[in-house]
């Protein structure tokens, strides 16, 4: 993760590149609903082997996906161990009083493909969007301005408030400052989150007088968007295509 | 685990999480002034950038989601303020789930909005170690919200998560001392070096 800079990702060169902001939000909102809504396992693993397609195509890092999973997967943990365990049905094997059953390990392993099914075409579709078209993209859907405006905010200046505090935490270290389970460390977090906040609150007030000298009028120049193009159509198609193809496995197979 | 991915919720609840997240962030759009966004949304970023910074604890780590001190402070705009974090998180590291996001914003800023509601007065006007005090018991009430909530959206979403629901409110303790204990110390200090900010004026 780079703090410093927040307002691009890696420029991504694959397929999904060359389509516009909003067919690719719409388009993982699209696919990610049909696949959360799918029930049989032959469906499910059809979704998978389509997340994985859009996830070459947007040629992400290998390396980087896998992190990305591990870090779902540790959100998951406590699920997948627990389902097996608590779901009834006919026990599998049993661990003193713990018992694995044939329900609770289909559920865990339903859940499983299913989540990473959708987490990788969400990783595929926006996750290599640069936040700022994200921004203009949802301006474009008519969703509000003035929350399209605090997300922009957000976009430009969380970075800023990344690499203070990097800088705050290595001056705490240069001084000698030891992580631990110790009143002292978390005494030094609330400080260094305090600086962070009253140092916010002054860049906000400098931010606004200097928007307002400027002659700020209340709304952002937004790039225009650029039309929908031929790709979009051919991937509004695809989607489309897939979307039938997924929920008709999914009750017809 | 405040981050419920997609795949995991029924549809009632996800759409039922929709709704009320739209609804609670359009108040929280409605009520921030137009003069007041820019301040919002910059300490907003101040509290995304906090959020992402993780404390080691033992041998593992937390992110904390400071939500309690976001309700003292930026009180309904606690709403716009995560919905933003959530969606620059699922473009920034493409996590998060998209269908789950209405329940993953209101999980979080429901209970941070209402523990800030009820302790933002007692903060304004208390003196400083007290502040602390309500400071620690705003985050800890706003964390122990968020699992209620989250434990709460597996157990409606299927009977087979009724044991796991159960559970799911047990891994929320680290996280709640942390809390405590940072938001309890940033309050003391924000309220000996800017009060103001604590102080519920329009000022944030």
């Amino acid at each position: 993760m780079s703090l410093s800079s927040s307002l691009h990702v890696e420029r991504e060169t694959g397929l999904i590149e060359a389509l516009d902001p909003r067919s690719r939000l719409i388009g993982a909102a699209v696919l990610v609903a049909a696949i959360v809504s799918l029930h049989t396992f032959t469906a499910r693993f059809a979704a998978l082997g389509l997340a994985i397609a859009l996830v070459v195509a947007a040629r992400i890092e290998p390396r980087l996906i896998v992190r990305r999973l591990a870090h779902l997967e540790g959100f998951m943990i406590l699920l997948l161990i627990m389902l097996p365990l608590t779901v009834p049905g006919q026990p599998l094997a049993s661990f003193g009083p713990l018992t694995i059953t044939d329900r609770g390990v289909e559920r865990a392993f339903g859940v499983v493909l299913t989540v990473n099914a959708a987490a990788l075409c969400v990783f595929a579709l926006i996750g290599t969007l640069e936040p700022i078209r994200l921004g203009r993209a949802m301006a474009a859907l008519g969703v509000s301005e003035r929350f399209v405006r605090l997300f922009m905010f957000v976009v430009r200046y969380h970075g800023i408030f990344g690499v203070e505090i990097r800088r705050q935490f290595e001056s705490m270290r240069a001084r000698g400052f030891r992580a631990g389970v110790r009143r002292h460390a978390f005494r030094s977090y609330g400080n260094l989150a305090g600086m962070i906040l009253v140092r916010s609150i002054e860049r906000a007030e400098r931010v606004d007088e200097a928007m307002r000298c400027r002659g700020f009028s209340g709304r952002f120049p937004m790039r225009r968007i650029r039309s929908m193009t031929f790709a979009d159509a051919l991937f509004a198609a695809f989607a489309a295509l897939m979307v039938i193809t997924l929920v008709g496995l999914d009750r017809f197979a | 685990m405040a981050h419920i991915p997609d795949g995991v919720l029924s549809w009632p609840v996800l759409a039922a999480g929709g709704v009320v997240a739209a609804a609670a962030v359009a108040i929280g759009v409605r009520a921030l002034d137009e003069q007041r966004i820019p301040r919002v949304a910059i300490v907003a970023a101040a509290f995304f950038a906090l959020s992402l910074f993780s404390i080691p604890l033992g041998p593992s780590s937390v992110h904390l989601l400071l939500s309690g001190l976001m309700g003292l402070i930026l009180g309904v705009a606690i709403f716009p303020a995560v919905l933003a974090a959530l969606l620059l998180q699922a473009v920034m590291f493409g996590f998060g789930g998209l269908t789950s996001i209405g329940v993953n914003t209101i999980n979080i800023a429901l209970p941070g909005a209402i523990a800030g509601m009820i302790f933002a007065p007692l903060v304004a006007q208390a003196d400083v170690s007290r502040a602390a005090f309500y400071g620690g018991v705003c985050a800890a009430c706003a964390v122990l919200g968020t699992g209620l909530l989250v434990s709460l959206s597996l157990y409606a979403s299927s009977p087979d998560f009724a044991v796991s629901s159960r559970i799911v409110i047990f891994s929320y303790a680290p996280l709640l001392v942390v809390e405590a204990l940072v938001t309890g110390f940033c309050v003391s200090f924000v309220k000996r070096v800017k009060p103001e900010l604590l102080a519920r004026t329009r000022s944030a």
